[in-house]
């Protein structure tokens, strides 16, 4: 068993995006799906901007999706996280765009429209964040 | 009561610019809005509006008690941090216009080198110092994304690889930024031009996007502004520069933070601002001879410069390679040196500088101005020649 704890800080849980963190720990990629007129969006919020509804549902993500952009922050250093970190803009494949990051492949091999697929990375507090790498099929 | 057509910049005050001021945050900005007052010939009893932007330390009361003002009439304070700098002027405008005050004093005064560093990540925290007056950034937290160089970088690398712009390009605006700044006293980087070879070397802040060199300062200053009537301002001590201002954007999104939005290759808020301000104005492009675009970074230049009409989509890099943004070239651009290579005193200075060219004041003039154009962000302003 791995005894390291991760040095990842723990998502920041707000009101609003409660049932996303909370599905991260399940290692679900929840999207906000509004319960009356279907509309997806990322990043939550507590009404539909469609329809002004505030009765707010969720779909979980099949996850894949394709890079839309990506940077790698070299400064200030982030000691709690990867020395590789690469943080990128999502398309998921359900039609919205979610900031995460891409694991497991070169800098230099990351092109825009590659393929990813998600998983999850652990964080301090029992945490867990989405995460992306090369899709493998 | 009579009605006001046009607005004019009065008087124009700042600090020095340094690293570490001595003083307070509270004490710079009543410095430069003195200073300012002194220049249009007015004092602080004639002030009776104020306006700033978020993100400001100082609350605008404790600056109006500080310097004995007496009724003020009007108080506004614009969102989106140095994104608003020049939407203080629209709103300067639309207060005098309605008759709600009749000199309105905008400012902006702050330590952040000596006091904090601004945009920087507080690791106490894990939060961005200065976040405040930004929209929600936990996603951005959550993923490593902490400064406002990564925020803005994310956007830039989808303009980057659409157009084929490189970092290098980026460099040659800094070279030109930095040249306006080596002869421009009041400029930190005064006397020392870089080279593109002295860009590409330093290092990486955000790759492959921002170096060190692309980035603005963090420094310590203030920098104050006093607009009343055209009328008014005839009969005090400095020409008159006629303003017209805008601000625009209104999608829900924001500058350097919106991740979001369906096209992030284009600035879809100053378009808006852009055809707003020009239709304002009854102006095109073609009719301004300098502007001061905001330059948090390299790669906000080159939106504005697109966004503003200068060039068409996609073409900042050829145009700053044609060298159309020195001093004799179609559009002098951050004359001062630029956030870049003046000072970061979030935008403002750079409204200043604009006013000095309409004056024909500036270190670095511009011949035959008659129109100049100050952006930030999703505000701009034009000032003209009376």
């Amino acid at each position: 068993m791995n005894n390291e704890l991760p040095l990842r800080p723990a998502p920041i849980r707000k009101r609003d995006n409660l049932f996303f963190w909370d599905g991260a720990k399940l290692e679900e990629l929840r999207i906000q799906k509004c319960n009356c007129c279907g509309k997806l969006q990322h990043p939550p919020g507590p009404m539909c901007p469609q329809c002004l509804e505030t009765d707010m549902g969720y779909q979980v993500c099949v996850g894949r999706g394709r890079v839309y952009s990506w940077i790698i922050p070299r400064y200030p250093e982030l000691p709690m996280f990867s020395s590789d970190l690469v943080v990128a803009l999502i398309e998921l494949e359900e039609g919205v765009r979610i900031l995460s990051n891409i694991c497991d492949v070169a800098h230099e091999d990351i092109r825009q429209g590659m393929e990813v697929e998600l998983f999850f990375a652990a964080t301090q507090d029992d945490g867990k964040v989405p995460q992306f790498r090369p899709a493998t099929q | 009561m009579k009605a006001i057509n046009d607005v004019a910049v009065a008087g124009i005050g700042q600090t020095e610019f340094s690293k570490n001021s001595g003083r307070s945050e509270l004490q710079l900005a009543a410095e430069c809005v003195k200073s300012a007052l002194q220049d249009a010939g007015l004092t602080p009893a004639d002030v009776d509006g104020l306006v700033t932007y978020t993100i400001d330390n100082n609350e605008e009361v404790d600056l109006a008690r500080t310097m004995g003002m007496k009724d003020i009439n009007y108080f506004s304070r614009m969102p989106f941090g140095g994104a608003g700098a020049v939407g203080t002027i629209a709103q300067a405008c639309t207060a005098i216009r309605a008759g709600m005050a009749e000199v309105v004093v905008v400012w902006r005064a702050m330590n952040e080198r000596s006091e904090y560093r601004f945009g920087q990540l507080d690791a106490t925290s894990g939060m961005t110092v200065g976040g405040g007056g930004t929209s929600d950034m936990s996603w951005a937290f959550d993923m490593g994304a902490f400064t406002p160089m990564a925020w803005q970088a994310l956007n830039a690398m989808v303009y980057m690889e659409r157009f084929g712009v490189t970092n290098a390009d980026f460099g040659r605006l800094i070279v030109q930024q930095r040249k306006y700044a080596a002869s421009n006293p009041n400029a930190y980087f005064y006397q020392r031009p870089v080279t593109l070879e002295d860009h590409q070397a330093s290092r990486w802040i955000i790759e492959p996007v921002l170096r060190k060199f692309d980035c603005c300062q963090e420094s310590d200053g203030g920098v104050a502004v006093v607009l009343t009537s055209l009328e008014r301002a005839r009969d005090l001590k400095q020409p008159p520069v006629k303003v017209v201002a805008s601000h625009g954007g209104g999608n829900g999104s924001q500058i350097a933070t919106n991740h979001y939005a369906a096209d992030l290759s284009i600035a879809s808020e100053s378009l808006v601002t852009a055809r707003n301000l020009y239709a304002m104005a009854d102006l095109t492009p073609a009719d301004i001879q300098v502007a001061e675009i905001y330059d948090a970074y390299s790669c906000s230049v080159f939106y504005g410069l697109e966004a503003f009409g200068f060039c068409d989509l996609g073409e900042a890099s050829d145009f700053v390679r044609d060298g159309h943004l020195a001093i004799d070239g179609k559009l002098p651009t951050n004359t001062h040196g630029g956030l870049i290579g003046e000072a970061y005193i979030h935008g403002l200075n750079s409204f200043t500088e604009g006013v000095r060219q309409v004056r024909k004041t500036a270190v670095n003039q511009v011949a035959n101005v008659e129109n100049a154009i100050v952006t930030s962000g999703w505000s701009a302003a034009i000032l003209s020649k009376v």
